[in-house]
């Protein structure tokens, strides 16, 4: 008999707020978390706004604890508190039988936010001659700069396994430990490859899912510079319009989103509430291109087709898909082509949405708080909002769920996530079965 | 788990300090080669540690299809090592991929199926090219020559290709490799430190174990000689300052009077196979992978556990997945990172784990003669390991013969040691963070 994967605690934390119920409140009340950008002066950026984390302090979460992780990234304390809750969610804090051992972490953390000022100061030092012309780098006046800048411990903190390394530390887990960072897909990924760790045998608990932050100066200059942020700076709100004809581009968000995912017989033993259980995961690459999606939708198409046959089903068992749908034109199209294709006749009446409308795009934590929502949909028969759907786009014709939340029984949910360069996940979750 | 599939593995790329590709890798270490030497990729007189293991020149138009060479503006040094990587690995396999049909060395069709060829490659915080992005920042200075974000967001933002976040997005390495062979099955990138290639290759053995691939290409690349990836270990006193005048004296693993870290570039990747199928098409086989374990310190991000525990627990996770015990072990590749505390937990660990065993038992460490490169460091251990296990011979580590006491390890000299050697194991451990990772490579047995 193999070992099944079930969900016992999910913990947040959105740019619409870090309470489980509080956010999904906000978000079947059709909200936005997107405004201005104020973690850095972006107001001359071609974007200058973002879905950003307010309100945050981790010594909410972890009280006394929090100044053990003082030096800790952006990133790691988003992963930190979203942590903390999934714990207490599925009742771990006051459960003495767990075996440190047999419990582990599996995130897609993203890069901690590179620590600008010093790193912009040693450049120009590198790169400005005593009369202000642009010249070569100097790499001797940048050393002498960089040297007396940069701060060890930050630059430490910036690695990518930092957060999984704190939640470790934290939560006392002691088994397996990784961290993927296959770009927008990185925590459907490690929640799926999670769940395989426990299918298999190596663990009995994961602390799963992602964390990112790229709301600093170099983050929003990259995505600007590839053209992939919408420009609305004059409504913010309204910005983030997945499947919408007038999107012109994805909002950049931030948070964490954390789930512990737990062998099923070890949560009955120990009588935690199941909220749902892991049944299908599907990686897939495009093998296409680095910079566009392949237009027949192979990749995506495959990674969910590997998610069905995993779960054993197929695509009339699927309730609700909860969309990649960044807002871009390419994959919104693409998108919809692949699940057209899959679905066949079905396509159009399962509704499909996407929380980036809300939340923006959490990049490598996007993944983990969209499966949450897929879990809290199927616990409240009701599927979240795709907002700012205004304009139909023949491209896209499907059922996004528009503006307004949808009561429908969700038995199983689908979530996709495709990463930059073609490496694509889908996550299937079913309801618990009573 | 009794029926899991068998996986072997039939393919190694390397890119070392070195050399490039396995067969002259393993004759460096043989003749105890060193790529350990001066900086001359920038000039590195301001910095205390001006040494570190540089990749010998190569093209990347020697490695890929003309039609990628295009490609190459969207790489960092870490995507393009492990691109080199996986043709060296690929044609070693004897695969026949759209790379290598591409390079006109085959006419196909190939011998892999897209759909059953997956992915697993370790990356690390890949480094801005300082020059580019200073050069760009530079035209955002003020009338004081300071910074000005307000000027950056305007305008000099613009002096940055359209496509620049590309080339440092660590999940290229797998894109880029997957779009050159067309591996469309299950792809991740692991991004733990030195543990990412253990993590990788692991993991890939996990995914062909049950069935949701036939082949995997697997490891892991990383470049930290550039003066970011320099600077962010001397900050905090990693590096070996002592050495720059005898720079082949620098990487002294598990040292006696340790003196710190020499960085590196490189990196490996190999072919792992489902054991039926490297059969079927007659594929050379260097050993089968039985066992992998990882585990995670408890107790800090900055420091090893002094007692290695979790390194400890690796190890032991990998045996009893592989169903041996350290009596079954006849080769040990420790990682051996030369930097002093985790040297020192290291040596606890494999203590505590193999006990009077490792003084029994030949031992090989590879950063003596290479550095440490961060994500690729344990899949150039693994290809190593994997040669070494094949041939019967341990190779001479370099730069051991002056050994902590503490150190139990039987590291060979001078000339390879001949032995028969059926079940070895190799270990990573990222140096922040502390995951651990061990994989446990035997000869196939019938």
């Amino acid at each position: 008999m193999s070992r099944r994967v079930v969900i016992t605690g999910m913990g947040w934390v959105t740019p619409l707020g870090h309470e489980l119920e509080s956010v999904w409140r906000r978000m079947l009340q059709s909200e936005s978390g997107v405004a201005p950008t104020t973690i850095f002066d972006g107001h001359t950026f071609p974007t200058s706004f973002a879905a950003e984390v307010k309100d945050f302090s981790l010594s909410t979460f972890l009280g006394d604890d929090a100044a053990r992780h003082d030096s800790a990234s952006r990133n790691t304390r988003f992963a930190l508190a979203a942590a903390s809750e999934a714990w207490k969610h599925a009742g771990m804090c006051d459960y003495i039988g767990l075996d440190a051992s047999r419990v582990g972490v599996y995130l897609g953390g993203g890069e901690g936010p590179v620590d600008f000022d010093p790193l912009s100061s040693a450049g120009l030092a590198g790169c400005l001659s005593d009369s202000g012309e642009i010249q070569e780098l100097d790499t001797i006046k940048w050393v002498q700069v960089a040297e007396k800048l940069l701060n060890g411990t930050n630059e430490l903190e910036q690695e990518p396994n930092l957060a999984g390394a704190h939640i470790a530390a934290q939560f006392g887990a002691e088994g397996p430990n990784f961290n993927t960072l296959t770009a927008c897909a990185a925590s459907t990924q490690a929640l799926g490859e999670a769940a395989n760790i426990i299918r298999y045998g190596d663990a009995d608990v994961m602390i799963s899912g992602g964390t990112h932050s790229m709301i600093h100066p170099l983050g929003m200059t990259g995505f600007v510079r590839l053209t992939a942020l919408s420009t609305r700076n004059d409504s913010p709100a309204t910005a983030s319009r997945p499947f919408d004809r007038t999107r012109d581009g994805f909002v950049l968000g931030e948070g964490a989103g954390i789930l512990i995912l737990e062998e099923l017989e070890h949560a009955r033993r120990r009588g935690a509430a199941v909220l749902g259980e892991i049944v299908g995961f599907g990686s897939t690459a495009d093998a296409f291109r680095i910079t566009d999606i392949d237009e027949d939708a192979r990749g995506g198409i495959a990674s969910m087709e590997r998610a069905m046959k995993s779960a054993g089903m197929t695509p009339d068992d699927i309730d609700y898909i909860s969309a990649h749908g960044t807002g871009t034109e390419e994959n919104d199209k693409i998108e919809s082509l692949a699940i057209t294709k899959l679905f066949g006749e079905r396509a159009g009446h399962v509704p499909m949405s996407s929380i980036k409308s809300m939340i923006g795009h959490l990049i490598a934590a996007a993944g983990a708080v969209e499966l949450i929502t897929c879990v809290l949909a199927m616990r409240d028969g009701v599927v979240p909002p795709t907002i700012n759907y205004e304009h139909p786009d023949p491209n896209c014709p499907l059922d996004y769920v528009p503006n307004k939340p949808k009561s429908i029984p969700v038995r199983a949910a689908l979530s996709n996530s495709f990463g930059f360069g073609g490496q694509n996940n889908t996550l299937i979750v079913k309801a618990p079965s009573t | 788990m009794n029926d899991r599939r068998r996986v072997v593995i039939t393919g190694l790329g390397v890119v070392a300090p070195t050399a490039l590709g396995i067969e002259p890798f393993w004759d460096g270490l043989i003749q105890k080669s060193t790529g350990v030497r001066r900086i001359d990729s920038f000039d590195p007189s301001a910095m205390k540690a001006q040494i570190a293991g540089s990749l010998p020149p190569y093209k990347l138009g020697d490695y890929i299809p003309k039609a990628y060479r295009k490609s190459a503006k969207v790489m960092a040094c870490d995507i393009k090592i492990a691109v080199v990587a996986s043709y060296l690995a690929v044609r070693d396999a004897g695969l026949i991929t759209k790379c290598t049909i591409g390079r006109g060395e085959s006419p196909g069709p190939t011998n892999v199926e897209s759909q059953r060829f997956g992915a697993n490659i370790g990356a690390g915080l890949i480094c801005a090219d300082l020059g580019e992005l200073a050069g760009a920042l530079a035209t955002a200075a003020d009338e004081n020559g300071r910074f000005s974000l307000t000027r950056w967001g305007a305008e000099g933002m613009t002096n940055l290709t359209p496509l620049w976040l590309l080339k440092f997005l660590p999940n290229m390495l797998a894109c880029h490799v997957t779009i050159v062979h067309d591996a469309q099955a299950p792809s991740n990138t692991l991004t733990c430190g030195e543990a990412s290639s253990h993590l990788a290759i692991g993991e890939a053995f996990r995914t062909i174990g049950r069935g949701d691939a036939d082949l995997c290409i697997c490891g892991g690349a990383e470049s930290k000689v550039n003066p970011l990836a320099m600077i962010r270990p001397q900050l905090r006193n990693r590096l070996n300052t002592t050495c720059n005048e005898n720079p082949e004296r620098a990487s002294q693993p598990f040292a006696a009077q340790p003196h710190g870290m020499v960085n590196s570039e490189g990196g490996g990747l190999v072919i792992l196979e489902e054991l039926s199928h490297a059969q079927a098409r007659g594929a050379r086989i260097y050993g089968e992978v039985t066992g992998f374990g990882t585990a995670a310190s408890s107790l800090s991000w900055v420091k090893p556990d002094e007692d290695g525990g979790p390194m400890a627990r690796a190890l032991t996770r990998a045996m009893s997945d592989a169903q041996v015990t350290a009596s079954d072990v006849d080769l040990v590749a420790p990682f051996g990172s030369a930097s002093v505390e985790h040297d020192a937990a290291e040596m606890a660990a494999w203590n505590k784990t193999f006990g009077d065993r490792l003084s029994e038992i030949p031992a090989m460490v590879t950063k003596g003669g290479l550095g440490n490169n961060g994500a690729g460091s344990g899949a150039i251990d693994f290809a190593a390991t994997a040669v070494a296990l094949h041939r019967n011979t341990v190779p001479p580590s370099l730069n051991t013969a002056n050994l902590d006491p503490a150190c139990r390890f039987r590291f060979v000299q001078n000339d390879p040691q001949d032995a028969p050697i059926d079940c070895a194991i190799t270990l990573g451990t990222a140096l922040a963070g502390g995951q651990s990772a061990a994989l446990v490579i035997r000869k196939v047995q019938e």
